[in-house]
């Protein structure tokens, strides 16, 4: 009797132990939501799609995905909150997301203390991957300086000699600003830059600050203001010309995020990064585009390919380790291939940065809507510093 | 020099606009005493229905305009329905719980945007015939904000011929000199109020409405709103409309000179540093006058020391937890230990000193950049850098509180607001030292504190300390004079207290504690920005966390901010509209229980042993 128990119990466990490896592998993921809906809903679209995508394919290692996602509400400190309670309670293999830099930032150095990988999708932040950068921290977006750097070529053809400034006066702002000025004054050493404008995020004083501009009669303007502030900004340089024949270079204005609000007051003509989905003619991006439109009946943002090659990413380097193990992921991260609707890209080992790049054109305006004209894109791979650079600044292991 | 003379106009135009805010929620304060947090929400709604309905009316001049004038219609009348159905009930309740009912009114509307018209920012329409720009001084200036320049004056005309000329405004006038007067004369009070309610909240729709084709609707704009107009209404004066008007005149042309100059950066405080210039030579603000009338001051009861017993037998019963769990419950408790301290600290001064902070989040900054920077940068010992963190904050408090404790009311909570937003923008601006808005990176705790169950004990050690310690210091000789100070500062005079003196010291105590709460909360996270540790949101979720568990009690701040911590935690992982419920919840706790969570259980079931 007391054997055919145990033989029963043993049985039972054997049948357990598959069912318990069928389980879906957890992600877990956190970003601020509410607080830059305007990008992260696109992204949550984006992320959601790639997820069915790669359980309808049978999902990984044998496993579906599952993803926990949570909002950080754009703090660093309930970041970290939020980011223990995928790792404590939901158990979550590896963590990804987050927008803003410093919450970006503080996720990373979490993901070191807990010694577990963490695929940072959005913050531009060049310090995730250089000053701060960790060895489980790995970071999917073009970063501030490979964007910067992918307007230089234009910037520095036109030889303008006068140049003004505008940025949201945060980090992002900064290191595009001086991103901008170190390279092109490296190209053009003959330029100026005779104002800079600081406008706090989100609460530009856009008349005073077009007029400021307008009275150092500059030649061309670089500016890295997005969403709202852009918005104010456009209108009032346009209603008070300032824009008139003067170049201007926008850094992520091409993306339809920051883009369509401005609807037929889109400018015309200026130099921008970002992601015009209507003019994308490569394979991969025309089966993302299709697979988006039918799955959402709506077009894709920046954002929602940036959250689909996120988990793509995170699904190919579980399928490369071929485990679950931290420190495996890790590795498997390091020069991982990931095909996305950009094409090919590669987490680099040396400063785990990914060669995603983006799209640059020129603004217009198409049926009372702004578009990216004449766009190209640029590989993030040619943007990046030269590799002894890229030692320098990052920390030894 | 005609740059200048152009920078001045486009100041006027910014100027107006922060006077229509202004205005409306001076008058309310004038005549209800309510400070309306609320007040930016509404002119958020301003710039959201604007967009609705001129969408509706189309954008041809009339329907524009009447689009303008039916949103602050609309926000009027909102404003009428929150005054009947919220206020009214509270009137009678301790003013810094009608302040924590409007705030839970802001998470509500907030929410009520969201669901309404989306998280998507929505550039509205230009003014139909206003697109353009007039040629002035050589410069392209637009035509619309010349009209704005116009609707500044033209507003305060109307409200000067309101109040002077109408038998109304006497009495709203009247209500504001003296309001136990007007009733007892027989005035319905009811609906004076309910009048200048909806007339302040039809103000901040205006004004909102009337930005629709200068920026976009967008649902960060009510903190955003609501902090400059407190800042005007405090430089002005409270209750003086022609005082808002040179406030907001003088911080928009502040303003505009500084971007002008080429010193853009100090835009991001500039209204701040005013604020605290102006408070510290004119603590009734420019045009402001003190208040006559303060008939029967509210006598809060005597309060009990904690149980000592019951002290230890909880701290006892939170010490075994890590031997039950060793998952998130533990780092929630971390967060709620710190923001205990913290809360706790703030009730030090806002309960027994009668000195309500907005700024308290300051100290908790300075406390976790004190910590960081030494054990980041200047490579000190954990031990030493959390040990540092009260003495960091608590210079930062004495220096602030030498100013803050000679103003009271309001002033002082706006004074407190400006310096921590002074210390904000030095944070967020000095990156050689602390990073900018990136903040400092990796503030772990040493190695034998690393794993969750030894900080948590540690968390849990230092925030009993700081609790006891605070308790210890109000049932001193120190804390009674306190008190007294706050009662009634001339018998505390009369009889040799030094009055200033004794609320500096409990300033500076307060202020050491919350930094010690900031060091444990820097090594929680291994991380600290300027955003986590001292923006404005974080004070007032300090001031909800005390309000929330009840001011007259010294458990009360405990409670609250385990009540909050969890709260948010639990709501925000099972709803989207987790602000919503939070109001929600918070409202239902302001109506049902006006002395806060431990103030009604006292009142309860400690009813026999108070009348004892």
């Amino acid at each position: 009797m007391k054997k055919a128990v145990w033989s029963l119990l043993a049985l039972a466990a054997a049948l357990a132990r598959p069912a318990a490896a069928q389980e879906p592998i957890k992600l877990g993921e956190l970003n601020s939501y509410k607080v830059f809906a305007s990008f992260l809903e696109p992204y949550r679209k984006g992320w959601q799609l790639a997820l069915e995508e790669v359980n309808a394919a049978g999902g990984v290692l044998g496993r579906k995905l599952e993803i926990v996602s949570r909002d950080d509400n754009g703090n660093p400190g309930d970041a970290v909150r939020v980011a223990e309670e995928l790792l404590a309670r939901e158990k979550v293999q590896l963590l990804m997301g987050t927008f803003a830099s410093n919450v970006g930032l503080a996720v990373a150095d979490l993901a070191k203390q807990r010694k577990v990988l963490f695929l940072a999708a959005e913050p531009l932040t060049d310090k995730i991957v250089w000053e701060n950068g960790n060895r489980y921290t790995f970071r999917l977006r073009p970063s501030t300086w490979m964007q910067t750097a992918m307007l230089i070529p234009d910037a520095a053809k036109l030889k303008k000699k006068r140049w003004a400034i505008v940025y949201p006066n945060y980090e992002y702002g900064q290191s595009a600003t001086r991103a901008f000025k170190e390279l092109l004054k490296k190209a053009q050493p003959d330029v100026e830059f005779v104002a800079e404008q600081a406008t706090p995020l989100g609460k530009i004083d856009a008349g005073p600050v077009a007029q400021a501009l307008a009275d150092a009669r500059p030649d061309a303007i670089f500016s890295s203001l997005f969403a709202g502030d852009l918005a104010r900004f456009v209108r009032e340089g346009n209603t008070r010309g300032l824009f008139k024949g003067r170049e201007v270079f926008n850094l992520l204005g091409g993306e339809p995020e920051y883009l369509d609000p401005l609807k037929d007051e889109s400018p015309e003509g200026w130099y921008v990064t970002g992601y015009p989905w209507y003019g994308i003619g490569t394979p991969e991006h025309r089966k993302f585009l299709a697979a988006y439109q039918t799955r959402w009946s709506d077009y894709p943002r920046a954002g929602s390919v940036v959250g689909y090659a996120a988990v793509m990413s995170a699904a190919a380097a579980i399928a490369k380790a071929g485990s679950l193990d931290s420190e495996k992921l890790v590795e498997a991260m390091k020069d991982l291939r990931v095909g996305t609707p950009f094409g090919s890209i590669v987490f680099r080992a040396l400063d785990h940065q990914s060669t995603m790049g983006a799209y640059v054109g020129r603004t217009g305006v198409k049926d009372g809507k702004g578009v990216m004209t004449s766009s190209r894109y640029a590989d993030g791979a040619a943007f990046l510093p030269p590799d002894a650079e890229v030692r320098k600044l990052r920390p030894a292991e | 020099m005609s740059s200048i003379a152009i920078q001045l106009l486009n100041g006027l135009a910014g100027a107006s606009t922060l006077f229509l805010v202004a205005a409306g929620l001076s008058l309310i304060f004038g005549v209800t005493r309510i400070v309306n947090f609320a007040h930016g929400s509404l002119y958020m709604l301003g710039i959201y229905c604007a967009y609705s309905f001129i969408g509706a009316f189309g954008t041809t001049p009339l329907g524009f305009w009447a689009g303008v004038l039916a949103a602050a219609l609309a926000v009027g009348a909102l404003g009428a329905l929150v005054e009947i159905a919220l206020l009214r009930r509270i009137y009678g309740s301790p003013e810094l719980l009608q302040l924590l009912a409007t705030f839970a009114l802001t998470l509500m509307l907030k929410d009520a945007a969201l669901w309404s018209w989306g998280a998507e920012d929505l550039l509205g329409p230009r003014a139909p015939g206003l697109r353009g720009s007039v040629d002035v001084l050589g410069a392209a200036f637009p035509a619309y904000d010349l009209v704005l320049i116009a609707v500044g004056p033209a507003v305060l005309g109307a409200l000067w011929l309101l109040l002077y000329r109408t038998r109304w405004g006497r009495l709203v006038r009247a209500a504001t000199q003296d309001r136990d007067m007007v009733a007892a004369l027989g005035v319905n009070q009811k609906w004076l109020f309910t009048g200048v309610f909806a007339l302040g909240a039809a103000l901040a729709g205006l004004a909102g409405a009337l930005e629709i084709p200068r920026e976009p609707a967008q649902l960060s704009l009510d903190i955003a709103a609501i902090s400059d107009a407190f800042v005007v209404v405090v430089v002005g004066g409270m209750g003086s409309l022609p005082g808002a008007f040179l406030a907001a005149l003088l911080i928009g042309e502040i303003k505009a000179l500084c971007i002008a100059v080429g010193l853009s950066k100090l835009t991001l405080v500039v209204e701040f540093v005013v604020m605290a210039v102006v408070l510290a030579l004119r603590p009734q603000g420019l045009l402001g006058k003190p208040w006559e009338i303060v008939r029967a001051p509210r006598v809060e009861p005597p309060l009990r020391p904690l149980g000592t017993v019951a002290g230890i037998v909880v701290t006892i019963a939170l010490a075994t937890l890590p031997l039950l769990t060793g998952g998130y419950a533990l780092v929630l408790c971390i967060d709620i230990f710190v923001f205990a301290l913290f809360a706790a600290s703030l009730h030090f001064i806002l309960g027994a000193g009668g000195m309500v902070s907005f700024g308290h989040a300051a100290y908790l900054g300075l406390g976790a950049y004190g910590a960081g920077l030494l054990l980041a940068k200047a490579g000190w010992p954990m031990g030493a850098a959390l040990a540092a963190a009260p003495l960091a904050a608590g210079a930062g408090a004495a220096l602030f509180g030498w100013f803050c404790v000679r103003l009271s009311g309001v002033y002082l909570a706006m004074l407190t607001l400006a310096f921590a937003q002074i210390v904000w923008s030095v944070a967020y601006q000095w990156d050689a030292l602390t990073g900018g808005s990136n903040g400092l990176v990796g503030v772990w705790p040493a190695g034998w504190l690393a794993s969750r169950s030894a900080f948590y004990w540690l968390g849990l050690a230092l925030a009993a300390g700081g609790v006891w310690l605070l308790h210890r210091a109000l049932f001193s000789p120190f804390g009674f004079a306190l008190r007294a100070g706050r009662d009634s500062p001339l018998r505390a005079g009369a009889i040799g207290i030094d009055v200033r003196r004794v609320q500096w010291a409990a300033f500076t105590a307060s202020g050491a504690l919350a930094g010690l709460a900031g060091g444990l909360y820097a090594f929680s996270k291994g991380s600290i920005s300027p955003d986590s540790s001292m923006a404005v949101s974080r004070s007032i979720d300090a001031l909800v966390m005390v309000l929330l568990g009840g001011v007259q009690t010294l458990t009360g701040p405990l409670v609250g901010a385990a009540a909050y911590t969890w709260l948010q935690d639990a709501i925000a992982r099972n709803t989207d509209y987790w602000r919503a419920v939070l109001g929600a919840a918070i409202l239902a706790i302001v109506l049902a229980f006006p002395q806060g969570i431990v103030g009604a259980l006292r009142a309860r079931f400690g009813a026999k042993e108070d009348t004892a």
